[in-house]
């Protein structure tokens, strides 16, 4: 029988289910093979004994008619999980472990997850590239030394090397979508309001989603169906009826019109990108779908609106790790001095970085400037996603505008790093779903994603053109397992 | 001379070198919502409770963490907004004021700045010299900070989470006031309105309402504003008065001596009785305030509004009108007697069990005369009035259908305050019936006469200041027990 790790989780919990595989087989499968990993750097906190035992009391009294029976699962290490250590990636909660549970992770364990481990993550899911974790670089598992993308980098990595089955992320400004996009993988954005943030280290809270990370698009939609709900725990939580969106999924996406955004063709494109796109297109059309041009107009001034209400919410949203209550403290002469010596200790250069540009854009004499500017042009993006919607039902575009890129290649550039959220930062901004699939690669061999934006809620359809075109992609991984001796 | 004048009852003036200052007062009240739980969190905010138990891991800001409004909060504020006839706005925001404090666990304290849940409205003072209106500017909701206690270890601050989170009203006022006078007039109409809604118990020894006071002073007459200073965290009337008086006293001396006041924030000292500077506007806080990303825009409907003006009780200034136009009592004593809810509650409740043949005069004056002695003595308070409502009640009743003496009734007034006895069983008890029969108290009056025959030639010869002793003999004579009003008649015709 073929290992176990490279299973997807639909097949996998298909054996589960069959009895042909034990949830403490799995579950030794990818402890065994994460502990051949360790190269990748892919976990923080590791949960293999916790997982292993809990897989065996999984097969004493089994469970079949749970969703997710008896699966392993690792996590990125942003959601706050009962008795296990959580870091979000930074020296300032090196030894923070929490005594609750997030709401995203609760659903999981609720149908039968187990967790497996905290998968590393950029600095406060500040990051394109993962290269800002306090926990250090995370190795894709494409090629040596090539970053994963950020910020839900560990997960990425431990995805696409069979490390997990499947793994959930956030996404504030693409930290789903980029990874998912630089490593061969899917991950699905939903629409803001759809997975609670309960329990989720805050970054930027008006953008901040949780979503599912997966192998196929099937998997993503299992994995979103458990871990959406409506939470009072989060009043931004939104109830609207969610669909079931695994036995739901179908190719049939025959009629659907898919817009391309022009202003989505930005200077300095490489050209495999460009053509991934027009690749994409045919592809949708062969799935049945209706090209239609469209314009998403202030789709320029996304990435300086992002970076501007990102900052302002995380510098106040950070203001809380103060050495006071919990997390790091360094000593120091007086309160104010413990504060300084606290926060410079604990944070890195590119979460102090964004806290004194979102200081500064709140600061008096300077909001109406930056930080009320940047929520009218949010509101006008917003506005013209809804007015492309009149006309189509999803729209098209590459995830990313390049390929994955080497370790330390941009970390001395932060520009250059916040270029890579162009496409992905507009529909955090607009709080729609998005997902990133495997569409080809580059001339490295290196994985290149497509986006599809749905609509608000319409996380259905944005799965249903995702399967239909990932059929036609026919993409796959090369995994040479180079990081193992 | 240099110094205080003042004209009427409740104005306040400074005088020096012939120029008049008049103070103008502006408040910010803090008012603790009247809530089992907090404005984001289920934590319990009883008083007193031993330090850090009553946190909630909302309250202490764990990472991940989120606020979720307490709809019971909202519904307390507008209706303290309905209290103080003010607008309510059917949209408000939580923002987020950013500053570092040790008992500030988010970094932040989330109260409402460009929206607040309610606007303008206003209060009604009653001043000996009349009515005052005091406009309100708005109020809105925030969270209170947690405590830092300095003073238990010698090395290091701790900290008390427990009001952490705790639901505040910030009601502040126009800068209509003008006297420390109209200051406790002020505070205490506040608290009234918001005792008779439920909404605020009014506490201060408990903190439940403390304030911000910004004093200015200018030339009387003038109608430009001074330059300001706010007085932090004042949590008493007398202390707002004393740091009043000293601070516009102090600022008056500064422009007296041609010099500018600093707009600054300033504490007072309750010991040394003045206040000092905090900080200057310079340094004043850059609070960064934005809408808080974790919580929706408030929306009220007008039909939650509307519901919530249905349940509004009687508040003061209509309960006095219908004291004075049902009850026939004068503004004065209504002003009184609706001042605290309870006093209201228990001076209804004497004026029900009197029934039909009632003497208000009996009723306020025992209320405000007897049993405010003793409560004050005491320091207790009306709701826990050793003696009912409904056997004072009965007391009064007693005097008015002749069954006792006014005098004999503050002899029983004093028994019934052991376990609230019926004063009836008291009267009957210790046979302290007024005698009201004539012929008995003729015959009475008949010996007392015969006694001192002396004294009552005197009498008539003109000593008219006899009479009286012929009354306290009588009285005497019946053990106190006499009609005094009979004594007085027979007497007459005796003498």
């Amino acid at each position: 029988m073929t290992d176990i790790t490279s299973l997807s989780l639909f097949e996998l919990i298909k054996n589960i289910k069959e009895k042909k595989i034990s949830s403490n087989e799995a579950a030794k499968s990818f402890v065994d093979r994460s502990q051949k990993s360790k190269k990748l750097n892919a976990y923080v906190t590791e949960n293999f004994e916790n997982c292993l035992k809990l897989s065996k009391e999984f097969d004493n009294k089994p469970n079949y008619d749970l969703k997710l029976p008896g699966i392993p699962i690792a996590v990125k290490d942003l959601f706050c999980t009962n008795e296990v250590r959580t870091t979000a990636g930074s020296n300032i909660l090196n030894n923070f472990v929490p005594s609750y549970e997030s709401t995203v992770t609760q659903n999981i364990w609720n149908e039968g997850g187990i967790l497996l481990g905290k998968l590393n993550c950029d600095e406060f899911a500040m990051g394109s590239s993962n290269e800002t974790s306090f926990f250090g670089n995370v190795q894709n598992p494409i090629a040596k030394d090539l970053v994963p993308g950020g910020s839900s980098g560990g997960s990425s990595s431990a995805l696409a090397a069979n490390l997990t089955p499947v793994t959930i992320g956030t996404d504030t400004g693409g930290s789903i979508r980029q990874p998912a996009s630089f490593t061969g993988t899917v991950g699905l954005k939903p629409t803001y309001g759809s997975c609670s943030r309960y329990g989720i280290v805050a970054f930027a809270s008006s953008l901040d989603q949780a979503g599912p990370m997966s192998k196929d698009v099937k998997d993503s939609s299992i994995l979103l169906e458990v871990i959406s709900s409506f939470d009072k725990k989060d009043s931004t939580s939104i109830d609207f009826k969610r669909n079931n969106y695994s036995s739901e999924l179908t190719r049939n996406i025959k009629g659907i019109k898919i817009g391309i955004p022009k202003e989505y063709r930005v200077d300095g494109m490489p050209d495999e990108v460009e053509n991934l796109w027009k690749k994409g297109i045919e592809y949708a059309k062969d799935c049945g779908a209706e090209i239609i041009d469209i314009s998403l107009p202030h789709t320029s001034y996304a990435l300086p609106t992002y970076y501007i209400v990102a900052p302002a919410e995380a510098s106040s949203n950070l203001a809380r790790y103060d050495g006071v209550k919990y997390g790091l403290r360094s000593s120091g002469e007086s309160l104010i001095d413990m504060y300084e010596k606290t926060r410079s200790e604990g944070f890195g250069e590119e979460v102090k970085r964004r806290i004194m540009i979102g200081t500064y854009v709140l600061s008096s004499g300077y909001y109406d400037a930056y930080y009320l500017k940047a929520q009218k042009v949010r509101q006008l993006i917003k506005k013209d996603f809804d007015e492309a919607y009149n006309k189509v039902d999803a729209i098209l575009t590459p995830s990313t505008p390049s390929s994955a890129f080497k370790i330390g290649e941009k970390s001395n550039d932060p520009v250059s790093m916040y270029l890579n959220d162009i496409f992905t930062v507009p529909v955090n901004l607009a709080g729609l779903p998005g997902i990133s699939i495997p569409a080809g690669k580059d001339k490295n061999n290196y994985p290149l994603g497509l986006q599809i934006i749905g609509k608000p809620f319409d996380e259905q359809t944005v799965l249903n053109i995702a399967y239909s075109m990932e059929e036609k992609i026919n993409y796959k991984n090369n995994i040479t397992d180079w990081w193992m001796e | 001379m240099d110094g205080i004048m003042s004209k009427n009852n409740s104005e306040y003036l400074i005088e020096r070198n012939d120029n008049i200052y008049e103070v103008v007062i502006g408040l910010e009240v803090h008012a603790q919502v009247t809530s089992n739980s907090k404005l984001f969190s289920s934590s319990s905010t009883k008083f007193g409770a031993e330090p850090n138990t009553q946190v909630s891991l909302v309250d202490a800001a764990f990472p991940g963490m989120l606020p979720v409004i307490n709809e019971y909060c909202v519904k307390q504020a507008i209706k303290t907004g309905i209290g103080l006839k003010a607008k309510i706005n059917n949209k408000s925001v939580f923002d987020r004021k950013n500053y570092f404090y040790a008992d500030l666990p988010q970094g932040y304290q989330i109260s409402q700045y460009k929206y607040p849940i309610v606007g303008e409205g206003n209060v009604i003072l009653d001043m000996p010299e009349g009515q005052k209106q005091v406009g309100i500017e708005r109020l809105h909701l925030e969270q209170d900070a947690g405590k830092s206690i300095h003073d238990i270890d010698p090395s290091n601050t701790l900290v008390d989470l427990n009001r952490s989170g705790v639901a505040l009203m910030e009601i502040v006022s126009k800068p209509d006031i003008r006297s420390p006078d109209e200051v406790n007039a002020y505070i205490k109409k506040l608290r009234s309105i918001m005792r008779y809604l439920g909404t605020c118990d009014g506490n201060m020894q408990e903190g439940s309402l403390r304030a911000d006071v910004n004093v200015s002073v200018r030339i009387k007459g003038s109608t430009e504003l001074g330059t300001r200073c706010e007085i932090k965290n004042v949590n008493s009337i007398k202390f707002m008065q004393m740091a009043i008086i000293y601070e516009a006293n102090r600022q008056v001396d500064l422009i007296e001596e041609g010099e500018e006041i600093d707009q600054e924030t300033r504490l007072f000292d309750t010991k040394k009785n003045e206040t000092r500077s905090m900080r200057s506007k310079e340094d004043a806080h850059d609070y960064r305030y934005f809408p808080d990303p974790d919580l929706l825009p408030l929306e009220i409907t007008d039909e939650f509004i509307n519901k919530l003006k249905s349940e509004i009780p009687e508040l003061p200034d209509d309960k006095k009108k219908r004291f004075i136009d049902e009850f026939k009592i004068s503004p004065y004593e209504a002003t009184i007697l609706v001042s605290d809810i309870d006093t209201a509650k228990y001076f209804e409740e004497v004026v029900a069990k009197m029934g039909k043949n009632r003497d208000m005069k009996l009723a306020v004056n025992w209320i405000t005369g007897e049993l405010f002695a003793v409560l004050n003595n005491k320091n207790i308070e009306i709701a826990l009035s050793p003696i009912s409502a409904k056997n004072l009640a009965k007391l009064i009743n007693l005097i008015k259908n002749g069954t006792i003496s006014g005098k004999i009734a503050k002899t029983i007034f004093e028994l019934m305050m052991d376990g609230d006895i019926d004063p009836q069983i008291i009267v009957e008890e210790k046979g302290l019936k007024q005698q009201s029969d004539p012929k008995a108290l003729e015959a009475l009056i008949d010996k007392i006469i015969n006694d001192n025959r002396e004294k009552a030639i005197e009498y008539k010869q003109g000593k008219e200041k006899l009479f009286g002793f012929f009354v306290g003999q009588a009285m005497k004579a019946s053990g106190g027990k006499a009609n005094p009003q009979l004594i007085n008649e027979i007497l007459k015709k005796k003498l």
